[in-house]
């Protein structure tokens, strides 16, 4: 097997890149798949550990996690379509005011 | 080098390669797409780890169900480029500095403080497969196996509330 710490770097970058991508980019949508793109990088250290010490727990783990994933993206992406459907835009730069 | 190496160094370069495109990318759509690409090679990085269930949860998970949804909202809302509102000029350069500062300390705690890690054990051949997974989940995990039941449902009606039209009721 690779080494464990190859994986855990590969995942390092992984999360460093949806950690710039939620910081840089203006489009919500991308905002939210740069937070899949974390979640994604978390899952692989799990399942590089869970290799590591040959235990069936981190897989069970990142399988919670896939589902906790599914339920926040049908809320998101909800909450994103109430958004535009209210004020016809969603630059993230516009959304200032929790009012609708 | 083995085989498995070289194998996950390429993977890791498209991997990296996706995120950046990702990143990148003007377009949401591009964007949504070069995720499902990347959900693609982290998938047979789990296959590399003895995951397969993971694996095939991830593709049809995330490539299928998430990734599907993101674009049909895309689509939907109609938004896959938004015009540059350069609100805060400062953030951009803070943001990438940010990043920096974060790949710094991981690399610090990963290559500098690492700690002696032992042989890695041999699994078994059964480690890791579609049928230990579902014992260990309907045994031993089973309230929490429920509990996410209950969470989709309650995530289903708060989108179905969320995005249902108003109109009907005035």
């Amino acid at each position: 097997m690779v080494p464990v710490t190859y994986y855990v770097a590969l995942s390092a970058i992984l999360f460093t890149l949806g950690a710039l991508g939620v910081l840089v980019r203006r489009n919500p949508l991308v905002i939210f798949m740069s937070i899949e793109l974390m979640l994604n990088a978390g899952n692989l250290a799990m399942v590089a550990f869970t290799r590591t010490y040959v235990v069936l727990e981190g897989q069970i783990f990142v399988f919670f996690v896939m589902t906790v994933a599914a339920a926040e993206v049908a809320v998101g992406l909800a909450l994103i379509v109430t958004i535009f459907r209210s004020r016809h835009s969603i630059d993230i730069d516009l959304m200032n005011s929790l009012k609708g | 080098m083995s085989i498995e190496l070289v194998l996950f160094l390429i993977l890791s370069l498209v991997a990296i390669g996706s995120a950046l495109g990702m990143l990148l990318s003007r377009n949401a759509i591009y964007a949504a797409l070069f995720l499902v690409l990347n959900f693609a090679t982290v998938a047979v990085f789990y296959i590399l780890l003895n995951a397969p269930f993971i694996a095939m949860s991830q593709i049809s998970v995330y490539a299928g169900a998430i990734m599907v949804l993101f674009l049909f909202v895309i689509m939907l809302l109609g938004t896959q480029s938004l015009p540059r509102t350069g609100v805060l000029p400062w953030q951009r350069p803070l943001a990438v500095l940010l990043a920096v500062v974060l790949a710094a300390e991981a690399g610090y705690v990963l290559f500098v403080r690492r700690v002696a890690t032992a042989q890695i054990p041999q699994p078994v051949a059964t480690f890791g497969s579609p049928q230990a997974v579902g014992r260990a989940l309907f045994n031993q995990y089973l309230l929490p196996f429920e509990i996410t039941s209950v969470l989709l449902l309650v995530a289903m009606l708060g989108a179905i509330i969320l995005t249902k039209s108003r109109k009907r009721e005035n």
